[in-house]
């Protein structure tokens, strides 16, 4: 579609880059939140257009990063049980659990299945009602509804044999936990456009009215993060710190009413444990008491697993800003996409996945 | 993880429970079936951004537009300085 390529013009990324170069005095640390545009800054190289003392610190906006081991390792234990079919994005089945990953278990004769919709999974579940289907998901605002709708017709027809396995993640509270926290640099933040279209964008004015930091709603291809960052930089230059919606054509300022309300009636609010970050008061979404039935959690007993990460992980730096992946002793060394020793390496929107696979050569 | 994509929407077949209203959505030729819960104004021909089977929201062309207009407006500033 030619809009989508008009938002890919070399030609347009150069203005904005110059915008950009004519309005910064002085050197300024934004955080772009969201992996999706972690993998596009790094990919298009977006970070090089940038002129010297603007620094982009890559957020902990990666689901697939930030789920908590014991969480893999829970998906694990239900996934080896006789008579589970267990559904999963992806890029989930690739992450490490303390002793192997969904892909390895699936080799050694474990059904783990790879769907594009967890409604896919819904499909499964009816197809096979001697089985227990279970949906193992993860993500932010963006991708609970989809699991909530799953949840929902689950109950809606009564499907007794599907349950999920959730951990969903909620973004204001990690950026207030960021800026609360005493080794704070950023000074500005570019907002998940794709959250924001779910949540809407007032969430958002507490914190940059508080923290007094701009945060600017924003895409995901290299002119939509470009003009994000003009954005913020103009209003660090000229004192402001306001909530701005720069992805007016996906996102509208009151998010997505149909998905809200969906989320408010299948999830809960809960605190919940960040890979790297430790635990972040109100950061989750849970399953509510309305839908107990559905939480396979709960159906087989895995509540209590409890997993310790690898020491030798520095990802929790890599997700506060505090290190740059190529940093790390360990990046390139005992640490690749092929084995990774933390989830930073493992999904292609992780920090150290997304410099690893553009700059191999480089270090910085 | 939040990757969504544009589509445009070639069919919808409507249901009672607006929840389960679903149509096929033409990526640049790959059509695929999507829910369109979220999305209760989306008629034919309109642009939806997808994620993980589902339409999160309509594509507003006229915002699309008048962003590249401003980015337009922006580099003839830069020109004149």
């Amino acid at each position: 579609m030619s809009l989508q390529k008009a938002f890919r013009d070399p030609a347009a990324a150069k203005r904005l880059s110059a915008a950009i170069a004519a309005i910064t005095t002085r050197p300024w640390n934004i955080m772009e939140v969201c992996g999706g545009q972690t993998h596009s800054i790094i990919k298009y190289g977006i970070d090089q257009l940038l002129p010297e003392g603007v620094n982009l610190i890559h957020g902990p906006g990666c689901p697939v990063c930030v789920t908590p081991l014991e969480y893999i390792d829970k998906a694990l234990a239900i996934a080896a049980l006789p008579n589970v079919i267990l559904c999963s994005f992806g890029d989930m089945l690739r992450v490490p659990g303390s002793r192997q990953d969904l892909l390895g278990l699936k080799a050694e004769g474990a059904d783990v299945r790879i769907v594009y919709s967890p409604t896919d999974a819904l499909e499964i579940a009816r197809k096979h009602p001697n089985q227990e289907v279970v949906f193992f998901g993860v993500g932010f605002e963006t991708t609970a509804p989809t699991i909530g709708l799953a949840a929902y017709q689950a109950k809606q027809s009564q499907l007794n044999n599907f349950s999920l396995l959730a951990c969903h993640v909620r973004v204001p509270p990690v950026i207030e936990a960021l800026l609360d926290s005493p080794d704070n640099r950023v000074q500005g933040f570019l907002g998940a456009g794709h959250v924001c279209t779910i949540m809407g964008c007032g969430e958002y004015v507490p914190l940059a009215e508080r923290y007094r930091v701009p945060i600017v709603i924003t895409g995901f291809e290299p002119v939509d993060v470009l003009h994000g960052l003009y954005a913020c930089i103009k209003q660090l230059e000229e004192g402001r710190f306001e909530v701005e919606n720069a992805y007016r054509r996906v996102v509208r300022e009151h998010g997505n009413p149909a998905a809200q309300q969906l989320l408010r009636q299948v999830f809960e609010v809960v605190d919940r444990n960040w890979r790297g970050l430790g635990t972040i008061k109100h950061g989750g979404l849970a399953l509510n008491d309305d839908y107990r039935d559905f939480n396979a959690e709960r159906r087989f007993s895995v509540d209590a697993i409890a997993t310790q990460e690898p020491v030798a992980c520095r990802s929790g730096d890599v997700l506060k800003g505090l290190l740059k992946p190529s940093e790390c002793s360990e990046f390139g060394v005992r640490c690749t996409p092929e084995k990774p020793l933390g989830a930073t390496m493992v999904s292609s929107e992780g920090a150290c996945a997304a410099y690893y696979r553009y700059r191999r050569l480089q270090h910085g | 993880m939040c990757l969504a994509v544009p589509g445009r929407i070639t069919r919808i077949s409507d249901d009672n429970d607006p929840l389960l209203r679903k149509g096929r959505v033409d990526f640049s030729g790959i059509v695929k079936e999507i829910s369109l819960a979220y999305v209760p104004e989306a008629q034919i021909g309109d642009y939806v951004i997808v994620h993980a089977g589902f339409a999160l929201s309509l594509l507003g062309p006229g915002e699309a537009e008048a962003s590249l207009q401003a980015f337009h407006e922006l580099a003839e500033f830069q020109d004149k300085q």
